[in-house]
């Protein structure tokens, strides 16, 4: 029962993913993509442009970030190396298009190019190939060129990934996009940023408090938090922009798990400024005119309908255990979504028609522990389980183009930072070093 | 010849010189026999006494002239009695030509027992202590913010040195365990510290007196994953802000 309502979701997911977005999805794609089946892509590696010895570290990064990047994707099913012949082309006139067409390899596309460091810079040359179409096979062909370095190296990857994935899944990737999460490595729980593959961990804040719930602002400016200071939870701000701590007014009681609405002009948090009880507050994206939105005295995890602004899911313990709910922004059509079980940390999908939660479905002594992501439809109510590993999965957050999931897990025995595909595969391992928790997508 | 006979006769004379002269000389007449050693004796009866009785020391010498007892001189042998209010060593010492001989006789005396001496009255203790005294931690049970009956036991004795310090402030720190979500935590938490605050104003504590936060799981006071830490860190903890 539950593989086919899973299938059916899966078949129901991607197309919604593909057809709700934009409108500059519509002439992207050159040639057919079954709706839910990915395309065979063939991407050897790229190949050094000229003998420089600065080369060889800058094209190992450059060929392992675009190779991780388009693997995750969503899209694509990578040809293995394996299969490629000895000699791979790093320029069009090198390329014999039904070598790449044929079996054993059976790509549909090829990506190929070149990398070289000259005085200084680093220059990439990429091609994306229709290999079924040896008239006029190009269907892009970019270059590059940066100051050399192993970052700028990785940077220009993801973004000849994010013009791939773009042309042939019509919205932009995730490969250029940032995640923030809380880590407890230097001995603070702090916010830190990193890229999309967990790449270039850095640190963000430096408060020596207790820091929680990173939620970045939608413009990517400022990066809103809760954190422990002297004597109480407010919610603070980091400029992005200004690289520092801005100001952002202090609320009475506790204040906790801040949410930006997709405009940047709201936010939600939970404060017990009023009643004592945590409660949901909405309030201008400076933190004036917080009005406060529920009664539950136990609400907590806000999060908008990215899609709407109109809507506001949370968490509420006030039947007992925590379950998800959903309302409108003015506080009015509260509706209880979970049943049963502990459920938490609502995320809303980019398209607004899903929400991912953390579940112990079934909750009590004796029953064996471990929380799990699901994703719910929210119009049927269907719901399709996301993990199933072990351990505690919980603070599910959606990339932009709503095909990845990054989530904390301690299914590796301490707390991590994982992503993970909305259809359950390509599970990635992002952080390792201390404890790692919270992790919330930048929106681009 | 006559050389001869008066080297013969020179010769004897020579011989018994020196013959006389190897001869032992004659042992001079025997030094008379040397002094003999004093000897002395010295005794207590009895050797152990309660404060305030007397012992009679007993003494006896020979061969000696100069007898004292602790410095007094006395007769060669002869009594004394002594009353010592502590336990007294006391010596005799005996000279006379021969040399000089001690000796030791000991009266203990029994203590008395020590007068008690009343308790001292303990310093005042800190507003700190006495707050300590009366503010244990309260425990809750798994994902609930009520009131254990214990609980409104230690509240009430909380309320009461509340009250009896008006000028006191005190926090009240809801905590959780482990397992569960963070952000929810820190909502149930604040409902514990809550639960307490809302007890304590019942109990006839002003508001005013009284400030909570959560620490959701952030603090644990252990780390174990089980129960008995589990329940040590779902807790409220007081502290006295001052």
């Amino acid at each position: 029962m539950l593989s086919k309502i899973r299938k059916h979701f899966i078949l129901l997911f991607i197309p919604l993913v593909l057809f709700s977005c934009s409108a500059n999805a519509q002439d992207q794609i050159k040639t057919g993509i079954n709706m839910g089946a990915p395309l065979v892509l063939a991407v050897p590696d790229f190949k050094q442009a000229n003998a420089d010895p600065g080369n060889a570290p800058l094209i190992s990064v450059f060929n392992d970030t675009l190779w991780y990047d388009l693997d995750n994707a969503g899209l694509f099913t990578m040809v293995a190396k394996s299969f490629y012949p000895s000699k791979t082309p790093g320029l069009p006139n090198e390329v014999t298009l039904n070598t790449w067409a044929n079996p054993p390899i059976s790509a549909v596309m090829l990506a190929f190019g070149n990398l070289g460091v000259s005085g200084g810079k680093v220059n990439v040359q990429g091609w994306l190939y229709d290999t079924k179409n040896p008239q006029y096979p190009q269907v892009l062909g970019k270059q590059y060129q940066e100051q050399a370095s192993v970052e700028n190296a990785r940077h220009i990857a993801h973004e000849f990934a994010n013009e791939i994935i773009l042309k042939l899944g019509g919205i932009p990737g995730p490969t250029e996009t940032k995640i923030y999460f809380i880590s407890n490595r230097t001995g603070h729980k702090e916010v830190w940023s990193m890229d999309w593959d967990g790449a270039n961990q850095q640190q963000v804040t430096h408060l020596g408090g207790i820091a929680l719930s990173p939620r970045v602002s939608p413009d990517n400016s400022r990066i809103a938090f809760s954190d422990l200071g002297r004597d109480s939870w407010q919610i603070r701000m980091y400029s992005l922009d200004l690289g520092k701590m801005v100001s952002f007014p202090h609320f009475g009681g506790g204040n906790y798990s801040p949410a930006w609405s997709s405009d940047g002009t709201k936010i939600a948090f939970s404060s017990s400024m009023g009643t004592g009880f945590p409660e949901i507050y909405i309030a201008d994206a400076s933190g004036a005119g917080p009005r406060r939105l529920t009664t539950g005295k136990t609400d907590v995890s806000p999060v908008f309908n990215p899609r709407t602004n109109a809507q506001i899911a949370f968490v509420s313990g006030r039947t007992g255990l925590p379950q998800i709910y959903t309302m409108d922004t003015d506080g009015s059509n509260v509706q209880r979504m979970t049943d049963q079980g502990y459920a938490v940390s609502p995320a809303w999908s980019p398209n607004g028609l899903l929400l991912a939660f953390s579940w112990v479905r079934r909750y009590g002594p004796g029953i064996p522990g471990g929380a799990d992501l699901y994703l719910m439809d929210i119009a049927s109510r269907q719901i399709v389980q996301l993990t199933h590993d072990g351990g505690r999965n919980d603070f599910p957050s959606w990339s932009p183009d709503g095909r990845h999931i990054v989530f904390e897990s301690t299914r590796s025995k301490t707390e991590q930072i994982w992503s993970v595909l909305a259809d359950g595969t390509h599970l990635q391992q992002l952080t390792r070093t201390g404890r790692n928790t919270q992790p919330n997508w930048s929106a681009r | 010849m006559k050389n001869k006979h008066w080297a013969m006769i020179l010769a004897t004379l020579i011989m018994m010189m020196v013959i006389s002269g190897c001869k032992k000389k004659t042992p001079p007449p025997p030094p008379p026999p040397p002094p003999k050693a004093p000897t002395a004796t010295l005794s207590a009866e009895p050797n152990s006494i309660q404060p305030g009785q007397s012992a009679t020391l007993t003494w006896s010498t020979e061969n000696a002239d100069d007898v004292t007892l602790d410095g007094n001189k006395v007769n060669t042998s002869g009594t004394q009695s002594v009353s010592p209010t502590q336990t007294t060593t006391y010596h005799l010492t005996a000279k006379g030509p021969g040399g000089s001989q001690d000796a030791t006789a000991q009266v203990s005396v029994a203590q008395p027992t020590p007068t008690p001496t009343p308790a001292a009255t303990p310093p005042p203790l800190t507003d700190q202590q006495v707050f300590e005294q009366a503010a244990q931690d309260i425990y809750f049970d798994y994902d609930k913010a009520d009131l254990r009956p214990d609980s409104t036991q230690v509240l009430a004795k909380i309320a009461e040195v509340m009250k009896a310090h008006p000028n006191w402030k005190v926090q009240i720190e809801g905590n959780c365990d482990s397992r569960g979500s963070t952000e929810y935590n820190l909502a149930l938490g604040e409902r514990r510290a809550g639960s307490a605050r809302q007890q304590l104003i019942q109990d006839g504590v002003s508001q005013d007196a009284l400030k909570t936060i959560s620490y959701g799981k952030e603090k644990p006071v252990c780390t174990q994953e089980n129960e008995d830490c589990w329940q040590k860190n779902r807790h409220d903890h007081f502290t006295l802000v001052q």
